[in-house]
């Protein structure tokens, strides 16, 4: 009876201590966010002025603000989910309405899974090897763009399908029913209704691709363009690029410190922002469906 | 009627055009990843007409610039399998604890709050996540442990844990979710408690989806560029403790490359060091597949 007792509240004392363990964890997570978070708010915020935001760099860009790197990054994201969205929609539909399971199905899939896992400079091997030189295109937004978009067609593709995924059947059997045929009720039924997943999914497409540095270093990013972009052929300067500069290649690094802080807090304000609207907007959907 | 038929058949036409032009559209993954190959090996093995593939894979000496010039990886490649090691012993237990967390032990209202937080943590863009370890883990590092740089090998795993929890955390979750309910149920009903119906029903039942996320996240490691550029250190030397400095290989080809002139045997030898990242993550990605369609749990029966 005492032993039988004593093994009760051992078993339970393990069950706390690991319930514990698996708490902290996720608290670590929580914690490592805020801490990341916090340092940029509280040394970057006084950096942050209209100045800041609306003067291209001045004095070796040690001073001044970043208006052409808010401007680059901008035009890339930009570009970047004008490739990557039709495209991207259109193997989502493919996928989810018109593939019969198979070999060229699962070839497909390897496919984009692999391309969602290709390191994000050797995409920028990629668009420097074939945007930049075999198809001419120079270090432009262009070619850019173009890197950040195939990097971002897999985001879109696994978010599109999710939201067709969760149209339900008897739409489409409601529209077929009535005679309508496979395309008509792609296009007047499930589209409208996957359309708030898909825009989520943009969303996250476009915070993506603003927030990568690698693959724009040799496609589209230089070190300091005082205009700004006439043309899509022109080089600009980006966000994740310029703190990146800063921090590690300019001649004053500790001088600039507060730029780079600034630049930085930018940046995640972009990119946790865009996220953040996803998170709620997708909140809300479930919450309808 | 033979109007009806006829339109009929240009209906029938047309949705086999348009059809045709999705499958085709579908296409362009693939397409995308052919070139990918394509062109990096193009860029890439004029190299090995200077040094043979063995000497710049095992290599000890990479001096790239020097006359003449050594084009050996192997540091390279050690650093990026040392740091993405390293970073896996903390981002295994930190994503797949999460993630048990997120399934078995939290309410409804903290899954609420911690599921976007981790999905904030993944969205965070890699330059800023090397800002930080730059200026603030780097300076705290080299105090506490007193070391000559705080910009190491360990400084660079640990950011780069926190980039691979959430993929590891995603994944898991998933996973855990997917095993049958009867099996927890059978388990607690034989009296087994809570966490011993983790460790010995759903953590077996869910191994498959669980290793596969766990080499999606390495996957994410080994290819991460601005963390490893900023924060390993840039030395092409085999460390010999967690705090020295090293060079991975996307640190090397993203410093490297706007200095390297157009097609000379730096450039080559860059795309080539592409090509082994990139084999690299391709074999994890196809075994993490591999995994995940040999083992997967279809029911309560095959386990």
């Amino acid at each position: 009876m005492n032993t039988s007792s004593s093994l009760l509240r051992r078993r339970k004392l393990t069950q706390v201590a690991i319930f514990g363990f698996f708490r902290l964890s996720a608290a670590i997570n929580g914690i490592a966010l805020l801490v990341v978070v916090y340092f940029l708010v509280a040394k970057g915020w006084r950096a942050i002025n209209w100045t800041f935001l609306t003067q291209p760099p001045k004095e070796a860009m040690t001073e001044g603000g970043i208006l052409p790197c808010i401007v680059g990054t901008l035009c890339l994201s930009l570009g970047a989910i004008l490739v990557a969205l039709p495209i991207g929609v259109a193997s989502a539909i493919y996928l989810n309405e018109y593939a019969s399971p198979g070999r060229l199905l699962r070839a497909i899939r390897v496919g984009i899974n692999n391309l969602a896992g290709v390191p994000s400079v050797v995409f920028g091997l990629f668009g420097l090897a074939f945007f930049v030189v075999w198809l001419k295109m120079g270090v432009s937004i262009l070619a850019g763009s173009l890197t950040l978009g195939v990097l971002t067609l897999p985001v879109i593709i696994g978010s599109s399908e999710e939201a067709l995924r969760s149209v339900p059947d008897t739409y489409r059997e409601a529209s077929l029913g009535l005679g309508a045929t496979k395309w008509q009720t792609i296009y007047r039924v499930v589209l409208p209704a996957a359309l708030p997943g898909i825009l989520t999914g943009a969303i996250l497409g476009i915070s993506r691709a603003a927030g990568e540095t690698a693959p724009i270093m040799f496609t589209a990013a230089v070190f300091y363009t005082p205009s700004l972009p006439t043309s899509i052929f022109d080089e600009i300067m980006a966000l994740p690029y310029h703190i990146y500069v800063l921090a590690t290649a300019g001649t004053e690094i500790e001088a600039t410190r507060h730029l780079q802080y600034g630049t930085a807090l930018v940046l995640i304000v972009l990119v946790l922002g865009l996220n953040l609207i996803a998170i709620i907007y997708r909140a809300r959907l479930q919450r309808r469906m | 009627m033979a109007k009806g038929s006829q339109t009929g058949k240009s209906r029938q036409r047309r949705e086999g055009a348009i059809s045709f032009f999705f499958f085709f559209v579908a296409l362009t993954s693939i397409t995308i990843l052919t070139l990918i190959v394509v062109f990096l090996f193009w860029e890439g093995l004029p190299i090995f007409s200077k040094v043979s593939v063995h000497d710049f894979l095992f290599g000890r000496y990479w001096y790239p610039t020097d006359d003449p010039a050594d084009f050996g990886i192997f540091s390279l490649i050690v650093a990026s399998l040392a740091v993405t090691a390293m970073s896996a012993v903390i981002s295994i237990p930190l994503g797949v604890m999460t993630a048990l967390y997120l399934a078995e032990s939290a309410s409804a209202r903290l899954r609420e709050w911690v599921k976007p937080i981790v999905e904030l943590l993944a969205a965070l863009p890699s330059v800023v996540i090397g800002f930080f370890g730059m200026v603030i883990v780097a300076p705290f590092l080299q105090e506490i442990f007193d070391i000559p740089t705080g910009l190491n090998l360990f400084n660079a795993s640990l950011m780069l844990a926190f980039m691979s929890v959430p993929t590891i955390c995603s994944i898991s979750e998933d996973a855990i979710y997917s095993v049958p309910l009867e099996l927890k149920e059978a388990s607690l009903a034989l009296g087994a408690p809570q966490w011993e119906t983790i460790a010995r029903v759903i953590l077996p039942a869910s191994l498959s989806g669980i290793s596969t996320a766990i080499i999606l996240g390495m996957s994410r490691a080994i290819g991460e560029t601005m963390v490893v550029l900023m924060i390993a250190g840039g030395a092409a030397q085999l460390p010999s403790s967690i705090f020295d400095p090293v060079r991975p290989m996307p640190a090397s080809i993203a410093a490297e490359m706007a200095e390297a002139p157009f097609r000379s045997d730096h450039y080559y030898a860059l795309f080539a060091t592409g090509v082994v990242l990139f084999v690299f993550t391709l074999l994890f990605n196809l075994v993490s597949e591999h995994i995940s369609n040999k083992y997967r749990q279809v029911g309560a029966a095959t386990l």
